[in-house]
């Protein structure tokens, strides 16, 4: 199998500052094709920047990203990105059909009108999450479960490599947080969606991850699902116990 | 036969036609005003193009196209230095339209002789509006119409979820001057038919109604449309027949529709 690994993103001794706070100090990740990984880490440990960054929303002070071998925002139509709790109006008028459709604008850019196969690639996506009888309703009219579940088709209408994901399970009650996870396995497993989870949820993300890393300002990272003590306590500043209380402790490896 | 009489003068003419041309602006800007919650910026806008009407005035040039000259301005200048200036957007707006206000009112009464003017700028005087008016009326909502044609996905992304269109590439900061400038140009057409002080009523109050009867952005648009066109109409015949003004006429004819509708939903 290692023969046929594309690395979709590469990222050396990235540095963000904002004003004179640090917020991501000497950054080096590499992602391959089939990684799904999860990337935990206290509040304001700089997730979201990450993404940003991946996304070339936020410029590097140092360092470089390379996403498919491209600088991030040439690389933005192979990219699909699920951001971070989506705040709309919920009586916006708008059909579930057309916010997945809005996905397809990397693909066809401004000006561009949608045509047959843009649609159809609309109805693939809401077919992949397991929405497609919503298309015709609003969006307003679905639960949070299932108005995220449109936010992913909509990341994956524009048939992207790299599916980024931002807290995408914030605000959705357990059961439909554990379907959604299935979702994202099932992209991964069976689509071969390389993916980029991110979240403060360490037990619900280690279950499904196939590789994990932690971040709070630097990142632990070992290319594997295993995390050490350390490094969660490290990252998050306090002993394991009170992070990974009561939870079957998959992330951390045997104490030597 | 009132409707013969009412159509048998030009400026009334004239007037029906401004006054509809502001109905179709209105209908569809209103509608991206409403869901992009710029609803103040929008009324800044209107206050302020006061400005540009009083420098044309004073100038001896054509006040209307001063004043779409001050409206897009303010509308780049709310945009730029609330982004760039530590300024929040709503300080700027408030900063922008008594800046704007003040300046008309001066240049204005420096131009003497021209109160009753000032009148009919701040509340309306659609049947003052001459032959040029309606051309540039015309062309404005025929750019716009097309406009919005042309840009109906990126308007749409943009007013449904900016931060993700941003990640995925969509001009987000030039949209958002472009309807900005828009709306500049809606306010300035409509600044002829109901006046700077009532501009934000016309604008808001047609797609307020037809959002809580139609579903989907067209037929939302649709209605709001219609609905400008009927406000506009009667407001005309109530206008023409009581000798008030048609700002005054329009608007209250507009907001007894809004509360009759909201009544009626709830």
């Amino acid at each position: 199998m290692p023969d046929a690994l594309e690395k979709i993103l590469s990222i050396r001794d990235l540095w963000i500052r904002q004003g004179e706070h640090v917020v991501l100090e000497s950054i080096n990740l590499e992602l391959f094709s089939g990684d799904f990984l999860g990337i935990i880490g206290p509040n304001g440990g700089g997730k979201s920047t990450l993404l940003k960054a991946v996304l070339g929303l936020i410029k590097p002070d140092r360092g470089e990203i390379s996403v498919f071998g491209l600088p991030p925002a040439r690389a933005r139509n192979r990219i699909g990105y699920v951001p971070q709790k989506t705040v709309f109006d919920r009586s916006f008028p708008v059909k579930v059909r057309d916010v997945v459709l809005m996905g397809r604008y990397s693909r066809i850019g401004l000006w561009h009108r949608y045509g047959p196969e843009d649609h159809n690639c609309a109805l693939l996506a809401l077919k992949a999450v397991g929405m497609a009888d919503r298309a015709e309703r609003e969006i307003g009219a679905l639960s949070g479960g299932e108005q995220q579940r449109v936010f992913v088709a909509r990341s994956l209408v524009s048939d992207p490599d790299l599916l980024l994901l931002d807290e995408p399970t914030a605000g959705i009650d357990s059961a439909q947080q554990t379907e959604f996870y299935e979702l994202l396995s099932h992209l991964n497993r069976d689509l071969g969606k390389a993916i980029v989870l991110v979240s403060h949820d360490l037990t619900a993300v280690s279950t499904y991850v196939s590789k994990i890393a932690c971040l709070n300002q630097r990142l632990y990272y070992h290319s594997s699902r295993e995390l050490s003590n350390e490094d969660i306590e490290k990252a998050y500043g306090c002993p394991v116990e009170m992070i990974a209380h009561g939870t079957p402790h998959r992330v951390l490896r045997e104490h030597d | 036969m009132i409707e013969l009489n009412f159509l048998s003068y030009e400026f009334m003419r004239n007037a029906l036609l401004a006054g509809l041309a502001a109905a179709v602006l209105c209908g569809i800007i209103g509608i991206y005003v409403i869901l992009n919650r710029i609803v103040f910026i929008s009324d800044g806008i209107a206050h302020a193009a006061f400005g540009g009407i009083g420098l044309g005035y004073f100038l001896g040039y054509d006040p209307l196209a001063f004043g779409i000259g001050s409206a897009v301005l303010t509308a780049i200048g709310i945009g730029l230095t609330s982004s760039r200036a530590r300024v929040s957007e709503d300080t700027a707006i408030g900063v922008f339209m008594a800046t704007g206000m003040a300046m008309g009112i001066m240049l204005l009464t420096l131009s003497r002789g021209y109160a009753r003017d000032l009148y009919g700028y701040l509340f309306g005087n659609i049947l003052a509006v001459t032959e040029s008016d309606v051309l540039l009326i015309l062309i404005l909502t025929l750019v716009i119409l097309v406009l919005v044609f042309l840009l109906y996905k990126e308007l749409l992304l943009l007013s449904f979820d900016p931060i993700y269109g941003q990640a995925i590439g969509l001009p987000v900061s030039g949209l958002r001057l472009l309807l900005l400038s828009m709306v500049a140009f809606s306010v300035v057409v409509l600044i002829k038919v109901v006046g700077i002080i009532m501009v934000i009523a016309l604008l808001t109050i047609p797609g307020a109604i037809s959002r809580q009867h139609m579903k989907g952005l067209p037929s939302i648009m649709a209605g709001s449309v219609i609905l400008g066109c009927v406000f506009v109409i009667i407001g005309l015949f109530i206008s023409y027949d009581l000798d008030v003004p048609s700002g005054a006429a329009i608007i209250l004819t507009a907001a007894v529709a809004f509360f009759l509708s909201t009544l009626l939903t709830r």
